[in-house]
């Protein structure tokens, strides 16, 4: 077909022919025979598998199952692994024909069926096999390619299920397959007991002692003595890499006799690289040098034996100036492990030139990105000039790719490392001259914050930003820190009539028009602290403040900065202009929120270790403050805002904190109108007590703070569940759940029965959540009354990130109860688990019903059987606003007919509800009573349940 | 390993198996972006490269690409190992095997690889037991019926 695709067009028109020819083939009269059905399966696959869309067929593949015969069967069972990701109703019916198979005892059978729950690997899979399989893995009489298959297939169910596979007798029996004559059997089942053993290291510690006796016997075997399980001259790479990779399951052994056994192991191996090759091949040697790596892991993770450390830094070292790429690469990659144990930083540091060389000459980048990475890792104060110098030459010719990562690497070094803060300062400079567009926000308030914390180091900043703002282009995020810093510090270099305070503002003033908005505030904020430092320069500066391009600017930020700062420099006293304009007081010490970024760039684990501790620390310190900040999906790590603004002491002198938090992206919550439109109270917040400048920029800092919801711990189911269905019953949009790790926001549609929601949930830390996963359910009667389809997620959400999944609804018929999600993920060490009702109910499936006054009491008076009316009288929870009242009837989602009731105080709607199997006539009639603060409700439909559910939503909405 | 793709110099996806569940929309979205990456790459490269959270692993042998993705603690080297020993599978049962053999006997290409690994992990190294598997498998074909290449009956071979 391949050929037949001269054009993609040809290529559709040939397999919609075929495409219709199968399907008449099976839609046929004529009963299809076994090898007919076969065929055409399998033509199916290989349409599917050229990328197009297969809808049909299924039924036929799953018909083959149960065929006996095997190129039938096989056939059957391919199309299903290949086409059935998680289809559970596909899956019911072929679980009886894999069930069938287990039982067979006919070996090939077992394995098709066993291949067959590990392609699929759903948790249906899992809830009708898990149970089953280990009894097939231990049991005496199981063939070695069964054992094999079925110690494989667990590991699949148990990545995707743990908790449907039991623990139990068959564990301890596993263990003993490390002792398995069958090689084959002892490679399967090493992947399945690592696996276990991760999660449950005390069940499983007797592996240790017999993986090392096993990975002893191999690793003194001579190359002939493991037959077809040598590679390449190299004895059972596969296994003793697995075995090595197990034992980083554990600490060290305790038992001396094993130390002893696998110390001796790790000294074999480093010996045999130093052999000469037994081969010339490169399989050789990547089998061999595959170990070896593996053997490094394991002397890292251990972190105890400092000869075999060394011994290994030695030998990577060698690799460093191999002529394979490969090995390069890996070496770089574990030597940056290795500069993080006491026991061979040293070591490591020897390395310097060969891995300054690697960053300028490699051709890859991503082995340059290696060599990178390692230079920072082997960072201390010793070396930190040198590096520090090496990675901004580099910086000049990186890739674009890499160029934020060394960005942040440099400012976090310089920082880390600085003796000399001078040198500190001129080395951010430096970044910002030689990348500017890379730097990130984080790495320039930064050099502010330090700036203003050492008052050793202020004159020098001021001269030096002076003169870098002297270039004729100079990057924006040099004017950010130019007019920072000559706005506080100004004053210690204008005894120089070089840099004299008209000088200074005049060169400030020679940028302003080519920035941004945000920049421009805050140089406008650097004036009138100019203003406070210089006298002498005020007329000037009013001049500026009040020309039409600053007094009317379009930008209503600029506009009321220039207004206000006009009005203050004219009418202040000196007095009180030096207190509103003094000096920034110092920051508050705190972790750099670099390294926060480096981290999510890089990924957990990359960052060394020392540094992952502090920061988890940071980051705990961090959850525990009051939530303040709600755009949290922009900046998610709780210490992002780096300089502690919400903390700092909100002194006369804020003003330049404006600055700042202006320049935080207002971005706001995931969804519009995530308070409660209907519920919120009218009165403001009370007037903040910060000087009249702050208020510039009240209104945006309001906005973004939503007070965080839920509960405490997040690992407990939230207690509010009902009252957070109670938030949705009239609107379809808006936050459904926060707490310190999590925001679920939702927007829903819905159109007769049917409905679709999408839920957004945004990650807000600055670390991965893994093994994220959504289930929703029904529970009891609603699994026959709603039918609800959810599209899988992405296991993984990155810290800050947003994942979004779509979920489909049909109602069947009328329903009282709530659907539940449960999500569930890692976060750190610990299992997240929370469960929460979906806010889909009954009323989401109204139509309104527009009609007259006539025809509204005639039908009223048609459902006036006391099972069709629900009624409740019940007290005003929120203020009796007539408008507010009307945009909730509306939002519950039956039309709100004007002049049907006589007293014109009460509501009436009326409309129907669509389900799947029934339509329900809906009316009611809202009373308020303002005297008694009171509301009676009545709701009349057609079928008693639904009455009752209605009365029972709307009359929590008042 | 979470996936590994076959792939032609042009592009063309030959074989792929997903050991993670994964919709068919983004298995063909990370397909087509993991194939630019890849073919963009030069000859003298090095073999890994980080993408996403997962590590990739390739080796080009003649016009086909193979391309596994693996997870942070898998063994680099070793994969590109495990890709060679299944070239090796390929070319012992097709003898001496060419992008074509992988086009017209795509279900032989699976059921190799699914003797060879298991969801993700690999179920046994030894070539002659994997071949043994293979060949018992085609005895019981030979017994049912004359195979037949199903896509000589389309008349593509």
């Amino acid at each position: 077909m391949s050929r037949v695709g001269k054009s993609k067009e040809a290529e559709i028109k040939r397999i919609n022919k075929e495409l219709a020819n199968i399907r008449s083939k099976f839609k046929g009269d004529k009963a299809l025979d076994g090898y007919s059905k076969k065929k055409y399966v399998c033509k199916l696959l290989f349409i599917f598998l050229l990328g197009h869309d297969i809808d049909f067929g299924h039924m036929e593949a799953v018909n083959l199952l149960s065929s006996n015969k095997y190129t039938e069967k096989q056939i059957g069972y391919l199309f299903i692994s290949v086409l059935v990701n998680s289809n559970s109703e596909l899956i019911r019916l072929i679980n009886n024909a894999i069930k069938n198979d287990l039982a067979s005892r006919n070996p090939i059978f077992m394995c098709l069926a066993l291949h067959c729950i590990a392609n699929v690997g759903s948790r249906e899979m899992a809830e009708a096999f898990a149970s089953e399989i280990p009894k097939i893995l231990v049991a005496g009489d199981t063939m070695d390619s069964v054992k094999q298959s079925a110690a494989l297939c667990l590991l699949r169910l148990y990545k995707t299920s743990p908790d449907l596979v039991p623990m139990g007798e068959w564990t301890s029996r596993v263990v003993h397959l490390l002792n398995d004559q069958h090689l084959g059997v002892v490679t399967a089942a090493t992947s399945l007991i690592t696996c276990l053993s991760k999660k449950n290291p005390d069940e499983f510690k007797t592996c240790v002692s017999l993986a090392v006796s096993r990975l002893s016997r191999i690793v003194s075997s001579a190359s002939t003595d493991l037959q077809d399980y040598t590679y390449y001259f190299v004895p059972a790479p596969w296994l003793s890499v697995k075995l090595l990779r197990l034992l980083q399951c554990y600490p060290p052994p305790e038992d001396t006799a094993v130390k002893g056994r696998l110390i001796e192991c790790m000294e074999t191996i480093l010996n045999k690289a130093q052999e000469p090759p037994k081969s010339k091949k490169v399989q050789h040697s990547n089998a061999k040098n595959a170990i070896l790596f593996e053997a490094i892991s394991l002397i890292i993770h251990y972190d105890s034996e400092p000869n075999l450390l060394v011994r290994a830094c030695n030998q990577l070292g060698q690799f460093l100036q191999h002529r394979e790429t490969n090995l390069r690469y890996l070496a770089l990659e574990s030597m940056c492990l290795l500069a993080g144990s006491e026991f061979s930083h040293e070591a490591v540091k020897t390395h310097i030139e060969t891995v300054i060389n690697a960053l300028k000459t490699e051709r890859d980048v991503s082995v340059r990105q290696r060599a990178a990475d390692l230079l920072y890792a082997m960072c201390d104060r010793t070396n930190a000039p040198q590096i520090v110098a090496e990675m901004l030459s580099y910086l000049e010719t990186a890739d674009y790719s890499i160029r934020e990562e060394i960005v942040l690497k440099v400012a976090i070094l310089a920082e880390k490392y600085a003796v000399d803060y001078t040198w500190y300062v001129d080395t951010i400079l430096n970044l910002i001259r030689i990348a500017g567009d890379y730097v990130s926000e984080e790495v320039w308030y930064r050099v502010i914050q330090i700036v203003i914390n050492r008052d050793d180091v202020q004159g020098y900043a001021a001269k030096t930003v002076f003169e870098a703002l002297q270039a004729p282009a100079c990057h924006e995020n040099m004017v950010k820190v130019g007019g920072y810093i000559l706005g506080e510090f100004g004053n210690l270099i204008a005894g120089d009539p070089r840099s004299s305070p008209l000088v200074q503002f005049n060169l400030l003033h020679s940028k302003f028009h080519l920035c941004s908005v945000p920049t421009r505030a805050l140089l406008l904020s650097s004036y009138i602290k100019f203003v406070n430092l210089f006298p002498e320069t005020k007329t000037t500066i009013q001049d500026v403040l009040r020309s039409d391009s600053q007094l009317r600017n379009s930008d209503v930020e600029l506009q009321q900065r220039a207004v206000e700062y006009l009005k203050l420099s004219s009418i202040a006293s000196t007095d009180v202009l030096a207190t509103v304009l003094e000096e920034m007081p110092p920051f508050p010490e705190r972790e750099s929120s670099i390294l926060a970024k480096l981290k999510k760039k890089k990924g957990p684990g990359t960052v060394t270790d020392m540094e992952e501790g502090k920061k988890e620390q940071t980051e705990v310190n961090g959850g525990v403050e009051p939530a303040v900040n709600a755009s949290t999906v922009s900046t998610p790590s709780p210490s992002a805002d780096l300089l502690g603004l919400k903390s700092a002491p909100a002194g006369g002198g804020s003003l330049l904190v404006d600055v700042f938090s202006d320049a935080v992206p207002a971005t706001g919550a995931l969804a519009p109108g995530s308070e409660d439109n209907f519920s919120r109270s009218l009165d403001l917040p009370g007037e903040s007590p910060a000087s009249l400048l702050v208020d510039a920029t009240l209104g945006a800092d309001t906005v973004t703070t939503v007070p965080a919801a839920g509960s405490e711990d997040p690992a407990l189911p939230v207690p509010d569940a009902d009252d957070l269905l109670n938030k949705f019953v009239c609107k379809n949009n808006g936050v459904l759940f926060e707490n310190q790790l999590l925001q679920i926001g939702i927007k829903s549609e819905y159109r007769q029965n049917l409905g679709r929601m999408y839920l957004f949930f945004g990650n807000k830390t600055s670390v991965q959540f893994l093994n994220f996963t959504l289930n929703v359910s029904c529970p009891g009667e609603l699994q026959n009354e709603l039918n609800i389809q959810a599209k899988p997620v992405e296991p993984i959400v990155e810290g800050g990130a947003q994942v979004q999944q779509v979920i489909n609804i049909e109602c069947l018929s009328d329903f009282t109860e709530a659907p539940l999600l449960n999500i569930q993920f890692r976060y750190g060490g610990t299992v997240q688990n929370i469960t929460l009702k979906l806010p889909i109910t009954v009323n989401k499936f109204f139509q309104p019903t527009e009609m007259a006054s006539e025809d509204f009491f005639q039908r009223w008076k048609q459902l006036s059987s006391p099972q069709q009316e629900a009624q409740k009288i019940f007290k005003a929870n929120h203020p009796m606003d007539t408008e507010v009242t009307k945009a909730k009837l509306i939002g519950f989602g039956s039309a709100l007919l004007q002049d049907v009731d006589p007293n014109r105080d009460n509501f009436v709607g009326a409309g129907v509800i669509h389900t799947k199997s029934i339509q329900v006539g809906c009316l009611l009639r809202l009373e308020p009573n303002s005297q008694a603060q009171m509301y009676r409700l009545t709701l009349r439909t057609s079928k008693e349940a639904v009455s009752k559910r209605l009365c029972a939503l709307l009359s929590q909405q008042f | 390993m979470r996936f590994m793709l076959l792939f032609s110099r042009q592009g063309k996806l030959r074989l792929q198996k997903w050991y993670t569940a994964v919709s068919e929309k983004e298995k063909k979205k990370l397909g087509r972006e993991l194939m630019q990456i890849v073919l963009g790459r030069k000859p003298k490269m090095c073999s890994f490269l980080e993408w996403k959270d997962l590590k990739i692993v390739y080796k080009r042998y003649a016009s086909l690409y193979f391309c596994c993705a693996i997870e942070d603690q898998d063994n680099e080297l070793l994969t590109l190992e495990l890709i060679h020993r299944y070239v090796e599978l390929l070319d012992k049962y097709f003898g001496s095997v060419c992008e074509l053999d992988i086009i017209f006997n795509f279900e032989k290409a699976y059921f190799i690889l699914d003797e060879f690994l298991m969801g993700g992990e690999i179920q046994d190294t030894s070539k002659k037991n994997v071949l043994k598997a293979i060949e018992q498998a085609d005895l019981m074909q030979e017994d049912d019926e004359s195979p037949r290449s199903v896509l000589e009956e389309m008349g593509l071979a």
